[in-house]
């Protein structure tokens, strides 16, 4: 009951003195600001690389087979570099080996990409945007959805019809105000008919994914994306659970050995490529963000640590004369240093309240005019608490020992 | 013998006092709530030894209504701390209610004063900040009592006082009276063994005084053992029992009524 009333104690201490109280809260505030913000900021990047970017780029429970890999967030030197370029490529001929030794119930589809310039009638100039020439079950294994109109037929991937998917920009920019189904678009001067039109993807650090044309491989498109029109960049496995994945890896590995006449001990010249390859490097930098975090805030604590122990000084020597009083009526040694301790810490727990507070706002803030998204995460919040309540127990050990170590006969002849 | 006793509730005579303090080491029996047997308060003052108390006899049995009176500078003040539990003899014995206090650890001597001792101070020593109620609860706090049994205990020792309309004020919007009330019944509130007043009409005009030393001669009636300390002969003849002091040694140890008869003039001019 001597801690609720040393916390009421406090409470009025801070009601009493406002200005006094926000001065002596702001170290211990901005730190935890400053630790929510930049952890809701690192947090939120890497749900969203974890989740969305490498869930968008490379399926989940997915591996995608190309000649080198494309996402290098890594840090690869040059010789490796010069290795991969001189790997051969994958060719189209290459997909139905190594799809007839993948297991039951396997997803596969196949990708090749490029930048294009693709126009209409509708609109001005042609408009650059990401082409790609799919076959298989593109659409399932990422996870894309069409909001209007349908996905293409087995008929049309085998046949190379002239139709495409479009994402919700290309319909802003090329059909702008018009229903964009059944409409033509035109890629390489050749016309294309709208069959489908994609959800929106969102967009990530100002890239949009709604910038993106689909078009059945076997269409005249794929012509336009590689030198050599038979060379596709990728094929997409997707194995229905996570432990069929090294098997199926093994697989696909042992046909492009033979397919590449790899003799045994050399190395593979092609990759096999996961989400978690991709996230390695994340990891890397996600480790460093944190540090930062760490250290931008610990300043503000220390700063903060000072003032309070300072303020619990003043205290302890203005108080001197009612630290006389309690130890006449009673009060042991342990009982006045708990109740100073008690009071910096609700000092400092309340500073990290309003920090924390603060700190979802900015975090908000930061989301909603930068690309960069943040999400609050539960445990920085615990840590703000117990770093302020830790802030204001470390600060006021000295101050409280030195009031508990006050002769009462002294400190109640203190005017 | 023991009828005698029966009959002097609250009074103790010369000889019952001199047994009790000329046996050192021999705890006294429980009627004696004070007992101190030649206790010495040295000051040392970077090398000049201040002698505060030079060797002090005093036994007060359960109910007495005892004045120390004396000169400024005599060495009442340092006797009460003494008494009170807040210090500690530099050499004698002092036994309160059969307990050799002078051995005592800091944590034990906090917990006497909780339990045994009931202050009333010269100024009061509110806390400014609390409201009536919340400073007679105080003690309570530390016996380690629960909020809703406090609240009750300390509403009953302000009633005692006549002060259950002023509950909920600050010291400040009290009047001196009635802030040497609070502190009575924040004195009382633990129903300690001994009231411990020192000057406790030292700030109040001699009206508010007559108020207190009423409250005081109550107490005693009751069966409170009080103990007040004073310079004032006028305060003092309130007092069934009065100590002087000396310099530090006791000069006279009397009843109320020879104290009266020898200070007639002093007192008659004060009032
Ligand atoms: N803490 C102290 N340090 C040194 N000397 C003290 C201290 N307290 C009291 N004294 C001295 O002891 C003597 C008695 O003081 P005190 O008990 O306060 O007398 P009274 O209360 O009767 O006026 C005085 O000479 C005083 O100066
Ligand atoms: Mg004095």
């Amino acid at each position: 009951m001597l801690f609720f009333e040393s916390i009421r104690l406090a409470l009025n201490t801070i009601r009493a003195q406002k200005l006094k109280s926000f001065f002596t809260l702001l170290g211990v505030c901005i730190g935890v600001m400053f630790l929510i913000a930049v952890v809701s900021i690192v947090e939120g990047m890497g749900r969203y690389m974890e989740q969305d970017l490498i869930g968008k780029l490379i399926g989940v429970n997915s591996f995608e087979l190309r000649h080198r890999p494309n996402i290098n967030m890594g840090d690869v030197d040059p010789s490796v570099w010069e290795s991969y370029r001189r790997r051969p490529r994958l060719y189209h001929d290459d997909v139905t080996p190594v799809v007839e030794a993948l297991p039951e119930g396997t997803r596969w589809a196949i990708v090749s990409d490029n930048n294009l310039p693709v126009s209409s009638r509708y609109s001005g100039g042609p408009r650059n945007a990401q082409i790609s020439a799919i076959e298989g079950e593109f659409f399932a294994i990422r996870k894309f959805v069409v909001a209007e109109g349908r996905e293409f037929t087995p008929q049309e991937l085998a046949m190379g019809t002239p139709v495409v998917i479009v994402g919700p920009d290309i319909v802003k920019r090329l059909f702008p105000g018009l229903n964009a189904i059944g409409r033509e678009l035109r890629m390489g001067g050749l016309p294309y008919t709208v069959v489908g039109v994609l959800e929106t993807q969102g967009s990530a650090f100002g890239l949009s994914f709604d910038n993106q044309v689909f078009a059945p491989w076997q269409s005249p498109v794929h012509r336009l994306l590689n030198r050599v029109p038979s060379i596709i960049d990728a094929v997409i496995v997707q194995v229905p659970t996570a432990s069929q994945m090294t098997e199926a890896q093994e697989r696909v590995r042992q046909v492009m050995r033979t397919r590449h006449k790899l003799r045994p001990g050399q190395p593979d010249n092609f990759s096999l490529q996961t989400s978690e390859s991709a996230l390695a490097f994340w990891n890397k930098l996600k480790r460093y963000l944190v540090l930062a975090g760490i250290a931008l805030p610990a300043i503000g604590l220390v700063v903060g640590a000072i003032v309070i122990m300072n303020i619990m000084l003043v205290a302890v020597a203005e108080r001197t004369r009612e630290i006389g009083i309690r130890k006449a009526l009673g009060a042991r040694r342990v009982d006045i240093l708990s109740q100073f301790l008690i009071e910096a810490a609700t000092l400092s727990t309340v500073g990290a309240a309003v920090g924390i507070a603060l700190g979802v706002g900015l975090a908000k803030v930061i989301a909603a005019i930068s690309p960069l998204p943040a999400t609050v995460a539960p445990w920085s919040i615990v840590v703000g608490v117990a770093l302020g309540a830790g802030v204001g127990i470390i600060s006021g050990v000295y101050p409280a020992s030195r009031a508990s170590m006050l002769d009462p006969i002294a400190a109640l002849r203190q005017e | 013998m023991s009828q005698s006793t029966e009959a002097e509730v609250g009074t103790s005579t010369t000889a019952e006092r001199q047994a009790v303090t000329s046996q050192p080491g021999v705890t006294p029996s429980r009627d004696w709530v004070i007992v101190t047997r030649g206790i010495k308060r040295e000051y040392d003052m970077g090398g000049e030894i201040v002698r505060a108390l030079r060797g002090v006899d005093i036994a007060i049995r359960r109910n007495e209504y005892v004045a120390i009176m004396g000169p400024s500078g005599s060495g009442k003040s340092t006797l009460m701390n003494l008494v009170g539990c807040l210090d500690t003899p530099t050499a004698g014995e002092y036994w309160l209610n059969g307990n050799l206090v002078s051995s005592m650890k800091d944590d034990e001597l906090a917990r006497i004063r909780n339990k045994e001792i009931g202050f009333v101070f010269q100024t009061f020593n509110l806390l400014p900040r609390a409201t009536a109620l919340h400073n007679v609860e105080l003690p309570l706090v530390y016996a380690g009592m629960s909020a809703k049994q406090r609240r009750e205990t300390a509403a009953y020792a302000l009633e005692r006082v006549q002060l259950t309309s002023r509950m909920h004020h600050k010291p400040n919007e009290l009047s001196g009276g009635q802030r040497q009330r609070v502190a009575i019944a924040r004195a009382l509130v633990n129903s300690p063994s001994i009231l411990l007043a020192d000057e406790p009409t030292g700030n109040l005009d001699s009206a508010t005084s007559q108020e207190i030393m009423k409250v005081f001669e109550e107490l005693a009636e009751q069966g409170q053992t009080v103990i007040m300390v004073t310079h004032e002969a006028d305060i003092a003849a309130h007092a069934r029992r009065v100590v002087a002091l000396h310099d530090g040694q006791v000069s006279s140890d009397t009843r109320r009524e020879r104290f009266v008869r020898e200070n007639e003039q002093v007192i008659a001019a004060k009032q």
